[in-house]
């Protein structure tokens, strides 16, 4: 065969498999999405964010859930953002090849990569059974734990994208290290750093297993760290299973809020990356 | 004989520019330079002369950078660097273990090949390092970037957006932008690690006039690919090969009748 029939055949049924890849891919995310909002816009009305998870077969909506969770969202973020923002400078601008840094690294990777569940079953051990009960704190200490390696990891590698010639350049002026990696690199790399929390933000906001040990539920209304607060993973967990109609729609709805929160964040987390690349 | 009447024509030709007989700014000696086991400068001597513009030249590798780096120690960022010698800076080897960096990095100034503009507004990354070494007022520091501009050269183009980020600017503005930067915090000494290696021709030609206007004050090292560009814009010219230092002297010399045969080969493009 002419060589170039040759490449243009191969070039043909490369292009023709990855686009078949893709669209594979594309078909189920399409479905899923499509579900979610057909099954939950139908649950979606103003009660759901202003009355409480209903016994079955009464009215109600999740405004517990919905505060339960973005309480317990919003103070694992609290926790874990400076603890994984540190530790990624440390191990970028600091540790690189101390054996601390790669020892920190290493465990790092592990923690990033650890079932979720896991880390649920250990904060049960490590808190919940000593404490006697469940409790929001808990679960936020679980977040948190999920969210650092993340933030440890995107953190780390932003720095490392930041040529050495800024560095040098900060350095040239007389700058000491801690204004070159306060004022210049963690700068330059900001975007990108806020991106990792976004995208830890999106990761822990849907999460279930650590949540099932340590903050459990809560039917009622309850703002008291120190008591099981409401959520929505573990109240759709709860709703979808049960055989009650008005449960599983409401259940529904809960998924719908939450890809939609995630779906939101992405997007932002998107739009905030893309914008050094043009300046 | 020869040599009187050298000197000779040097004092004539200082007249005629109004220049003064130069004194010796930065003086090296025995200096050895290593990357780990590799070593990269063998036994450089030479004095660098104040208000004037040396130039280092030579084919990729031959250690020109690597000798300017030295002069602001900026090779202890990486601890598998290192060297030996001296290298005296108004009787100090700034070499020892005992030296201030920062403050060295005040005193000797750099500008590298590629524009560095920090992530901050144009009057912010020209105030930054004079933040670092003084206390200004709002108004010193507004009058200190406003003078680094004009030194530079950029200011009739930023003044009127000196809020809008560093990185907005074009290659040739930011490539000024950080001579601005590396001047206002009013070094002794500015290294110029090839400044225009990454411009056009119309910014090397403004950044070429601009070194020309700042050795009044400045001492300028550069390094530079360009033998036109050396010839050009400096005093004296150091030519160097495989680290070592092959021939150094006032750069109408060097490039007119060079002592040494390597040197010759090198500037008539022979070789390199």
């Amino acid at each position: 065969m002419e060589l170039r029939t040759r490449r243009r055949l191969t070039n043909r049924i490369a292009l023709g498999l990855s686009l078949a890849a893709m669209s594979f891919g594309l078909f189920w995310l399409c479905w899923i999405l499509y579900t979610v909002f057909h099954l939950g816009l139908s649950g979606l009305s103003l009660d759901l964010f202003t009355k409480m998870t209903p016994p079955p077969g009464s009215t109600g909506g999740l405004a517990n859930a919905i505060v339960g969770s973005l309480i317990l969202v919003g103070f694992a973020t609290l926790i874990g953002t400076p603890i994984g923002i540190l530790a990624g400078v440390y191990l970028a601008e600091y540790g690189q090849r101390t054996a601390l840094g790669v020892a920190t690294r290493f465990i790092n990777d592990i923690l990033l990569s650890a079932p979720s569940i896991v880390i649920g079953l250990f904060v049960y051990a490590a808190y919940v059974a000593p404490m006697g009960k469940f409790s929001a704190m808990a679960g936020i200490f679980a977040l948190a734990l999920i969210v650092i390696p993340v933030v440890v990891r995107t953190t780390e590698n932003m720095l490392l994208l930041i040529p050495s010639s800024l560095r040098e350049a900060a350095f040239a002026l007389g700058a000491p290290k801690w204004i070159v990696v306060m004022r210049v690199t963690i700068r330059s790399a900001k975007a990108g750093v806020v991106t990792g929390v976004l995208l830890a933000i999106a990761r822990i906001s849907g999460e279930t297993a650590p949540l099932l040990f340590t903050a459990l539920s809560n039917q009622f209304w309850s703002l008291d760290l120190r008591e099981p607060m409401a959520n929505l993973p573990m109240t759709i967990f709860k709703f979808a299973m049960s055989p009650f109609g008005d449960w599983q729609t409401l259940a529904w709805a809960g998924v719908f809020l939450i890809t939609m929160s995630v779906l939101a964040l992405n997007v932002i987390a998107r739009v905030f990356f893309r914008e050094p690349t043009k300046s | 004989m020869s040599n009187m009447l050298a000197m000779n024509l040097r004092a004539g030709k200082s007249q005629l520019t109004g220049e003064t007989a130069p004194t010796v700014q930065l003086s090296i000696s025995g200096l050895n330079f290593y990357y780990g086991k590799f070593h990269a400068l063998k036994n450089v001597s030479l004095d660098i002369y104040r208000e004037r513009v040396t130039a280092f030249i030579g084919p990729s590798g031959c250690g020109k950078s690597t000798l300017l780096r030295a002069f602001n120690r900026m090779y202890a960022l990486y601890p598998e660097q290192r060297a030996e010698g001296e290298v005296l800076l108004d009787g100090k080897n700034l070499l020892a273990n005992d030296i201030d960096l920062n403050d060295l990095r005040a005193r000797v100034g750099m500008v590298f090949q590629k524009a560095t503009p920090f992530p901050m507004s144009v009057y912010e990354n020209v105030a930054f390092g004079v933040h670092l070494h003084e206390d200004l007022t709002r108004a010193q520091t507004d009058d200190r970037v406003e003078w680094a501009l004009r030194k530079a050269a950029l200011w009739d183009e930023v003044k009127d957006k000196l809020q809008q980020s560093g990185m907005s600017l074009s290659g040739g503005q930011q490539q000024r932008l950080c001579i601005a930067r590396g001047i206002a915090v009013q070094p002794e000494i500015l290294l110029l690690d090839e400044p225009t290696s990454a411009l056009d021709p119309i910014s090397t030609g403004r950044i070429e006039e601009l070194i020309h206007d700042l050795k009044q004050e400045f001492t300028i090292v550069m390094v530079t690919h360009n033998m036109q560009q050396a010839a050009r814009v400096s005093d004296y010219t150091a030519y160097m090969y495989l680290g070592e230092l092959i021939e150094f002297g006032r750069t109408d010399d060097l490039f007119i009748k060079p002592k040494i045969k390597a040197t010759e080969d090198y500037i008539t493009g022979r070789f390199g």
